[in-house]
């Protein structure tokens, strides 16, 4: 059994054996996950020690104090949080091998080639093809909403193998090299001005056998890891007080007392208020996964911020008076990734618009909740039992 | 604030709510709280005693060497959220809370401290159920070391033993009750009454200053009171569920229905929220961290999630919610008496912003 103080110990060898100091940040990541300090609840091998998931705080505090390197965690965000646990719990050991290493190191950023222009909300509707040829299946679709694609060496795909059976059932989950010919990445310019997403075309994309994951037809089931491990990631940050984006607005409101009005005051401790609860409920959740008692609310953390961001950023604008009816920059860019606190608050306004569509609506989380957590019946069905081919599209 | 306060349930504190609930359960039905409410009283003394005398559960808050069970505000927030689901009839936060947090302020109020803990005193304090902590209080004159005046809004006072009340010469005092008259008001909140207090010469025994006591007092009942209106949410949730998920309309159960769907949805999200929030505050009260702050939120929160509930409660049960015989009614008007009482969410969010620093205007 892996505890505390043989962790720190493990971390202690690391920093003597790679001083932080005098060793490139690549191979002080590399050396880390051969360590298996990388995600100690991952396997022996795989970057981890089949340690209890709580103890990671442990190593990275450690390492912290010793200001070691990170592999920064945001940028390669969707390696980490969705593709990493679905080829852990999916994977053959030959594609856990190939993938886990550069994927933890950033080395290799990863997409995820899930929603189609016709496939949001009912993602198990999607229409991309693949048909098996020999040793390959040749992949045609389109796919969008997808960030980072420009910079990602793979995508997590999910296709369609068999059109005649019930549209949940005839998907598969595929590892897509997205140097391979074929694969076009197009900038989609979105409400901000940047192109933070990509449409992604596919156009007669071989993917070899040995990149499929999971069983031919159960796509839908290998997806339902990547997307539970999605909403997990999206509303379980750990945040100090004003650490969300009231911070800001609070600041602002500390600092230009010539902005304030009685209606922005009232509104403004009553989103401060809802922001601390949020955060606290946050915080309740990360304590019951420590403690080994996950509960439903993880369902709802996601909801709960999407309203907010929203809301706090519209008053942002207002407070700013004058200042908040100009925007910062239109210029067409393609960030690494979504960078709220560095731009101003017409960007934080327009982009939290998407908090509530991204990731699965707001709407569709509402009946998730209603359905699973409270055990209301469910919407009903006409696409259960009809093959995908005859529904309408 | 480096440390995080600790937001779950201890297995201690699960067993305490098992054991409060089946004795809620057994002894504390919907219809019998209904016919009590229209008795002449309306406190149910021997659910009290079976609360008291069986459990302790007075005497949580104070300490062994005074008689009681030395627990802490953790505990008495999981016996109030059990209260709350059952709107029980009971002067437990008024006596076991709001009066017993005045008398550990207080250096002469052992004696008095110990009978609270016992059960068999039942105390109350003399300050209106509205005021928020921090506000001014009215207070009754000394004359002659005997009281005279008036009060108003006191909650519970009718199945007080013991009064404390606030005089001018800066005094808390402890008048028996049958030292004082009091004139039951008819009440918003059927299982929690206040009513008036006269004192005509009434002899007091005085205990200690009145200001910082009736301070403490108001701010563990603010922070605590989230944990009532947590038990009253819940169980509004909890029954409507119950309740959509059995009734049909157009030949589907109405719990189908998208509409329905979200609401209830919405409505869980934000009871979830109100149990960080009230765990928060009950866990801040323990520790004696980021207490002020703590409270604030927790009561900013928690009055407009529990009135919430108890009109979705009403409204999504349809006619039936509007009968006097189906319980709605009373988790309604504890709700809605609860967003007033201990200061109003507005109070609490003004108080924040000295707190924060967010000033206004």
């Amino acid at each position: 059994m892996t505890d505390a103080a043989e962790l720190r110990r493990r971390t202690q060898e690391l920093l003597t054996a790679y001083p932080p100091a005098s060793t490139d940040r690549l191979d002080f990541l590399k050396a880390r996950f051969d360590a298996g300090l990388a995600w100690v609840h991952y396997p022996e091998g795989l970057g981890g020690l089949g340690a209890p998931r709580s103890l990671q705080a442990v190593v990275d505090a450690e390492l912290e104090a010793a200001g070691a390197p990170d592999n920064d965690p945001r940028r390669i965000g969707i390696g980490l949080g969705m593709a990493a646990p679905t080829i852990l719990r999916y994977g053959t050991e030959e594609q856990k091998q190939r993938y886990l290493r550069p994927l933890w190191t950033g080395e290799e950023v990863w997409c995820q080639l899930f929603s189609e222009p016709g496939a949001g909300s009912d993602l198990a509707a999607l229409g991309t093809r693949a048909v098996r040829e020999g040793d390959a299946w040749v992949v045609n679709g389109q796919k969008v909403w997808t960030s980072s694609a420009h910079l990602a060496r793979w995508a997590i795909l999910i296709a369609r193998t068999d059109p005649d059976v019930p549209k949940h059932q005839g998907i598969t989950y595929f590892v897509c090299d997205m140097t391979d010919p074929g694969v076009e990445v197009r900038p989609l310019r979105q409400i901000t001005g940047e192109a933070e997403f990509n449409e992604v075309f596919l156009t007669d994309v071989r993917i070899p056998e040995s990149r499929r994951l999971g069983e031919i037809g159960d796509g839908w089931r290998v997806a339902q890891t990547t997307l539970m491990n999605e909403r997990v990631s999206i509303g379980g940050m750990r945040l100090p007080r004003e650490g969300g984006m009231i911070g800001p607005v609070s600041k602002t409101w500390r600092e230009r007392p010539e902005l304030r009005t009685h209606d922005l005051h009232q509104r403004l401790l009553k989103l401060w208020v809802e922001a601390e609860v949020a955060r606290l409920t946050g915080e309740r959740l990360r304590q019951q996964l420590v403690a080994g008692q996950p509960g439903p609310e993880g369902s709802g953390m996601k909801l709960a911020f999407a309203r907010l961001n929203q809301e706090i950023s519209g008053l942002e604008v207002e407070l700013l008076g004058e200042e908040g009816l100009l925007y910062d920059d239109w210029t067409m860019r393609r960030p690494e990734l979504v960078d709220f606190t560095g731009r101003d608050a017409g960007y934080r306004y327009l982009r939290s618009k998407g908090n509530s569509i991204e990731g699965g609506t707001s709407e569709v989380l509402l009946n998730i909740v209603a359905e699973r957590v409270l055990g209301l019946p469910a919407e009903p069905r006409t696409d259960k039992d009809v093959a995908w081919k005859d529904l309408a599209r | 604030m480096s440390t995080q306060p600790d937001l779950l349930y201890s297995e201690e504190e699960e067993a305490l709510r098992a054991a409060v609930r089946d004795l809620l359960t057994d002894h504390c039905g919907a219809p019998d709280v209904i016919a009590r409410t229209e008795s002449d009283t309306p406190h149910d003394q021997e659910l009290w005693k079976l609360l008291t005398d069986g459990m302790g559960l007075a005497g949580l808050l104070v300490p062994e060497d005074r008689g009681g069970q030395g627990a802490s505000h953790r505990e008495v927030a999981v016996v109030l959220e059990e209260l709350g689901r059952a709107v029980a009839p009971v002067p437990y936060l008024t006596s076991a809370v709001v009066a017993t947090e005045a008398l550990l302020a207080c250096d002469g109020s052992a004696g008095l401290l110990t009978r609270l803990a016992s059960g068999r005193t039942i105390g109350a304090l003399a300050v209106a159920l509205h005021l928020t902590p921090g506000a001014a209080f009215p207070v009754v004159r000394v004359e002659d070391g005997l009281l005279h005046g008036g009060l108003t809004g006191i909650a519970d006072a009718s199945a007080a033993d013991v009064l404390l009340v606030p005089a001018d010469d800066g005094g808390l005092y402890a008048v028996e009750a049958d030292a004082v008259t009091v004139v039951p008001q008819v009440s918003l909140d059927l299982t929690r009454p206040v009513g008036r207090v006269v004192l005509r010469s009434a002899a007091g025994h005085r205990v200690g200053d009145a200001e910082p006591a009736v301070r403490r007092a108001l701010r563990a009942a603010a922070g605590l009171l989230a944990s009532e209106q947590l038990g009253l949410a819940d169980w509004s949730l909890t029954e409507t569920v119950r309740y959509l998920k059995e009734r049909t309309q157009f030949n589907r159960p109405v719990g189908g229905f998208q509409a329905l769907k979200h609401r209830l949805a919405q409505l869980w999200l934000e009871v979830v929220h109100l149990r960080a929030a009230a765990r928060g505050a009950a866990d801040a009260l323990a520790t004696g961290e980021d207490v002020d702050v703590s409270v604030a939120v927790a009561q900013a929160y928690a009055a407009p999630v529990a009135v919430r509930a108890a009109e979705e409660a009403l409204q999504l049960h349809g006619g039936i919610g509007m009968t006097w015989e189906h319980p709605a009614h009373l988790y309604l008007k504890r709700a809605k008496a609860d967003s007033l009482a201990y200061g109003t969410a507005g109070a609490h969010r003004a108080a924040l912003a000295d707190l924060v620093d967010l000033q206004a205007p």
